[in-house]
This record gives C-alpha cells, sequence and structure tokens, in this order.
C-alpha cells in the first residue's frame, strides 16, 4: 500500500501542533486514496512520542539516535531521503515552520522530487495531487501541479488543518538504524535562546490594541496608546513594528512572537498575514481597523471599520472616554 | 569576506486591487510599482555592513529583464561593489528550482564566503529559493536569519523559530544564510545614490553564457491557476459618520465586557 509521509516536528520534548494537524489530512486523504499514513519521527529517547501518535498513523517509523535529538537539517535529509528511497511514498508532507522551511528545500534536491511551500490544501483532481497556495500574502490563491515523479514534497502551513484524530488507527512501530557516521553536519547546534522576553505580558491582557505597518511613522504609536489607556487595555503589535524598532519584540503578537487570548483584540493598521492572525486564534472578538477594504484581516476579523485611522481612531477614543464619564455616576465599583 | 546577495524585484500589492490575468497564471503587473523585496533589502544591508565591519566586497544578483535592473542599482546605491543581471525575460515563467539552478550557476563562479538570501519574496511567498540554491551548491546553511557574527573564521547565527525563540548555532564558512526582515535596519537610498551608483559595474549575462538549457529549467511546481480568494462571510463593517461608527464601536466593547 502506497504511504503518505508525515515528517513529526517535536521541540524540548514536545510534539508540536503541526505534527497532529499533518496527521489529520494525512488521514482524510489517505482515506480517499486507500494510503496508509506514515508518522517519520526522528529525534533520542522518543517512545513516549511515539505513543501519542500511535492512533493517527498506520506506522511510525523511528529513527533514535542523539545527533538527531535536537532539529538538524543535514541529518535529517539524509534520513528521510533513505526512507523515501525506500518507501517511494507518493507524497511527503513537512510543516512550513522555520525547521521545515529549511528541510524541505533540501530533501526536494536531495531526491529529486517536486516541492510546493506553505500549503493549505491538497485537493485530489483525477487520482492527481494538487495543492492549493496563497501568494502575494493572501490576496491570490493559486493551484499548484507537480511534475511527473515518484511522490511530492508539499509543505503545510500551521494552523489550517485540525488537530484532531481522524479515523481509526492503530500504529505498528518499526525502528530503523541509519548509517550516519559519515554524514558531517555543517551546522552545530549551540543552544536555544528566549527573543521575546519583557515586562509586559500580553498573553495576559483582555484588550489588546495592536499596530501594524498602516500607522505609518513612529510618533502614530502615541495615538494609539490613548486609545489603549482610554480602555485600559495593552499595546501589541505586528512584525513590521519590531523590525523597525517601534516596540519591543515581547509585544509581537503572531507566529514568531506570542499567542493572544484577549476577550477584544483591536487590530489597526494591520493587514492580516496569517503569521499575525496565527496568533489571534485565541482572541474573543477581533475589531479591525485599515483603509484597504481588501485588506486580508477583514477576512478572519469580527467586526471592520474602514477608514483613515487617524481620522478614525482619535473619535473612538473620544467616544469610549465620553461613554465611561456617562457610565461612572451610575457604576458603584 | 566576500559576499553575494540574491535579490528580487517584487511588486508592491498592499492597499492594490490585484487583476488576474487572462491565462489565470498570475496578476496584471503593469499598473503595480515594483520595489526590492523587503527581505532582500534587510540582505543587502546585512552584507554591507559586515563588509564594512571586515572589509571584502559585496556582489547583488537579480535574475529578470531590463526593468528588474532598479534593484539592482539600488542595493549598488547602498553599497555594493557590483552587480549581475541574468537576462531571462520574464522571470515568472520558471519555478524556485529554475531560479535556484541558474542562482547556484552564477554564484559557483563568484568569490563567496557568504551567500545571502531573504527568507521570503513578497510575490509568490514561496520561501525556498535561498535553501535550494544552498543544496545546488552544496554550500552549509543557515534559515531564517534575525543575528549573525563571525567568531574564528565560523558564523553564528541566531534562527527564528516560533513562539519568540531563537535557535543559536554554529556554521562553517563558506554558507548560505536567508535573512529574516528586523535583522537590521536598512539604510535609506537617495535618488542622488543612484545616480552616483551608476558608474558601478552591472553585468548582464545570459542563459547560453551561464550555459544552461531551458530543459534544465523545466518546472517541477506548476502553477495550475490563480484566482482570487473566495468569498467569507468576513467582517460585519461598521458604516455610517464617525460619529455612527464610533458609538458602535463603544456598544461591541460595552457588549463584549471590556468598557469597565
Amino acid at each position: 500500500m502506497s504511504e503518505i509521509f508525515v515528517v513529526v516536528e517535536h521541540r524540548l520534548g514536545e510534539i508540536r501542533d503541526i505534527t497532529f494537524e499533518m496527521l489529520w489530512k494525512a488521514g482524510e486523504l489517505a482515506d480517499k486514496l486507500s494510503y496508509s499514513v506514515t508518522a517519520v519521527l526522528l529525534g533520542h529517547e522518543v517512545s513516549g512520542m511515539a505513543e501519542k501518535l500511535s492512533d493517527r498513523a498506520d506506522q511510525i517509523v523511528i529513527c533514535d539516535d542523539e545527533r538527531v535529538k535536537n532539529f538538524n537539517a543535514d541529518f535529517h535529509k539524509e534520513i528521510i531521503a533513505g526512507l523515501i528511497e525506500e518507501a517511494k511514498p507518493p507524497l511527503i508532507l513537512i510543516g512550513s515552520t522555520s525547521w521545515g522551511m529549511e528541510l524541505a528545500p533540501c530533501l526536494a534536491i536531495k531526491t529529486g522530487l517536486p516541492l510546493a511551500t506553505d500549503c493549505t490544501d491538497i485537493l485530489t483532481e483525477d487520482g492527481k495531487l494538487v495543492a492549493q497556495r496563497q501568494m502575494y500574502s493572501g490576496k491570490i490563491f493559486a493551484n499548484v501541479s507537480f511534475a511527473e515523479s515518484t511522490g511530492c514534497i508539499i509543505s503545510i502551513r500551521s494552523g489550517v488543518f485540525s488537530k484532531d484524530k481522524i479515523g481509526d488507527r492503530q500504529a505498528q512501530t518499526a525502528r530503523k538504524d541509519f548509517p550516519l557516521a559519515d554524514v558531517k553536519p555543517t551546522k552545530q547546534f549551540v543552544e536555544y535562546v528566549e527573543t521575546a522576553a519583557g515586562d509586559v505580558d500580553i498573553t495576559q491582557a483582555e484588550l489588546l490594541v495592536s499596530v501594524g505597518r498602516g500607522i505609518g511613522e513612529e510618533e502614530n504609536i502615541a495615538l494609539m496608546k490613548e486609545l489603549a489607556e482610554a480602555l485600559n487595555g495593552v499595546v501589541s503589535c505586528s512584525r513590521p513594528i519590531v523590525d523597525k524598532n517601534w516596540l519591543p519584540k515581547f509585544l509581537q503578537v503572531g507566529t514568531s512572537g506570542k499567542s493572544v487570548s484577549p476577550k477584544v483584540y483591536i487590530a489597526i493598521g494591520i493587514s492580516g498575514a496569517f503569521q499575525h492572525m496565527a496568533g489571534t486564534s485565541g482572541a474573543g472578538t477581533i475589531i479591525a481597523v485599515n483603509k484597504d477594504p481588501k485588506a486580508p484581516i477583514f477576512r478572519t476579523a469580527h467586526y471592520g471599520i474602514v477608514d483613515d485611522l487617524f481620522k478614525i481612531v482619535p473619535v473612538l477614543k473620544d467616544k469610549v472616554l465620553e461613554a465611561k464619564k456617562v457610565k461612572k455616576p451610575w457604576t458603584l465599583n | 569576506m566576500d559576499i553575494v546577495v540574491c535579490v528580487k524585484r517584487v511588486p508592491l500589492t498592499e492597499e492594490v486591487d490585484l487583476v488576474i490575468d487572462a491565462q489565470k497564471k498570475g496578476v496584471k503587473k503593469d499598473q503595480l510599482a515594483f520595489v526590492l523585496n523587503d527581505w532582500d533589502n534587510y540582505a543587502v544591508e546585512e552584507a554591507i555592513l559586515l563588509k564594512e565591519k571586515h572589509g571584502g566586497t559585496v556582489t547583488a544578483i537579480t535574475i529578470g529583464n531590463e526593468d528588474d535592473e532598479e534593484v539592482l542599482r539600488r542595493c549598488l546605491a547602498m553599497g555594493a561593489d557590483r552587480a549581475v543581471r541574468v537576462e531571462v525575460g520574464d522571470v515568472s515563467r520558471f519555478d524556485s528550482f529554475g531560479i535556484a539552478k541558474i542562482l547556484a550557476r552564477v554564484v559557483k563562479d563568484l568569490p563567496h564566503d557568504l551567500v545571502f538570501a531573504g527568507v521570503l519574496a513578497d510575490d509568490d511567498n514561496c520561501g525556498m529559493v535561498g535553501m535550494l540554491t544552498a543544496e545546488e551548491l552544496n554550500l552549509n546553511h543557515s534559515c531564517m536569519v534575525t543575528a549573525m557574527e563571525l567568531v574564528d573564521g565560523k558564523v553564528r547565527t541566531t534562527s527564528e523559530l516560533e513562539g519568540g525563540l531563537g535557535e543559536v548555532s554554529v556554521v562553517d564558512l563558506p554558507a548560505l544564510l536567508t535573512i529574516q526582515t528586523g535583522i537590521n535596519e536598512p539604510r535609506y537610498v537617495s535618488i542622488l545614490g543612484i545616480r552616483k551608483a551608476a558608474k558601478k559595474e552591472l553585468k548582464v549575462m545570459d542563459l547560453t553564457e551561464i550555459g544552461i538549457s531551458d530543459e534544465e529549467l523545466a518546472p517541477r511546481a506548476i502553477i495550475e491557476e490563480v484566482y482570487l480568494p473566495p468569498q467569507t462571510e468576513g467582517a460585519q463593517i461598521l458604516t455610517g459618520d464617525t460619529d455612527k461608527i464610533a458609538s458602535d464601536f463603544v456598544e461591541i466593547l460595552t457588549k463584549k465586557g471590556v468598557m469597565g
């Protein structure tokens, strides 16, 4: 039976969500195409992790080696290419994560297989696989097919598929030994560092006023802070603001920053790239203010204000202050 | 320290309505403004910073037509020493694998201790050309670099992982690094600066000169169709004059229990 390979991503002993999301999609495709699902688990002392995968795959291939305890593209590439050579899977799924973005292209060159990156769905058309992906930061979608080959590699965007298990599976576990002795790693792992430490914890805020590229100039942050203060909220931001050093990294919401879960998330001048929105999935209500009515953020926000933010934000702030003033005499606390 | 930087000219698409072309393989570009890809801007800056500190040369490469040269002029104005453009006409006929093959062939013949590429291009968002090029050249690599320094003839990099985590690694040279935004503050380039840089060397090569056939560049991933995002329910847009919008805004906040 043809296998769908899912390359298990884990960090510091924890399986990452993307792994479960890929297994969900692999399971769905496997049921449809009569394939089986193979979880490819590289690491050191990973039987605990294998257990967590046992009802989500038909096979688990474990390569246990101290040298792959931490992700290393050179070792991963050699081992997985060997497994692909042996099993010739028609489909290999890798997370479109920091590590996956390094591994997938390496593996594509090593194996000669085609690759589509950061895909949001996999369709089947006349028995052929078609990957759906986005271009121009989500303003355009594209369907991508693959050149004739024994299989293809598709890297999967985080957060697009369910983390649940799909179907009834009980995995057979196989351990593989690979002659890694002659693979010389060109990159030595040193350590993990926390790059987003700070004294404000945006993950605990009930209300966030989050600012993005659309605020234009650094001095405009002051206006957004005034709105946040009026609402007893906290200011957070999207990546471009941190890239410009206008606000510190610990205030950044998104894949490379923090995941937040406020009751209300007010996004001002944020276009809504998926890397940012991934950090807002826990938000109760998202209100987006942006002058571009086509900004992708309006696809996920609950409420939208399409306007020049320098015109509307002062009015919003005044209205909030006014409402609070009116309300005060009747509230006891 | 000889550094090669791979750059791309991309359209500005924020606050722009994109229109699908007749073949449904891409978007209409005749009305769009173009810039140096954001990630590449940081990559060029990083190369120039290294050159200023350690000496050496910076070479910028792009693949495309004459219009694409404007990003090379910008790189030269920023401080690159020379530039190479590979003339291929419309670059969008190649996929990332083809681009990486061409880049690899050009970089191979240039002195290079380090090769930089942006993590991602703002147009196709594929994010694989850098790594494909590294593998084509059998170069050591580090991905999504947000900080780097040279230590004892090696490069120490911090790669961006998810959730505010960084991965510190040491990589032997020569190496290819994909550069993430925010690694530095790219310098400002004036029109005058670009004019002054016009004297710098800008070499144009074609595929025959490089010795690469169209066959070798056949795409592995083929765009069948592009389309606008399917309609979703999306946000409920608040309408009316600003006062009405602001009142609705306050009402929503009150309902959600965040008005204190």
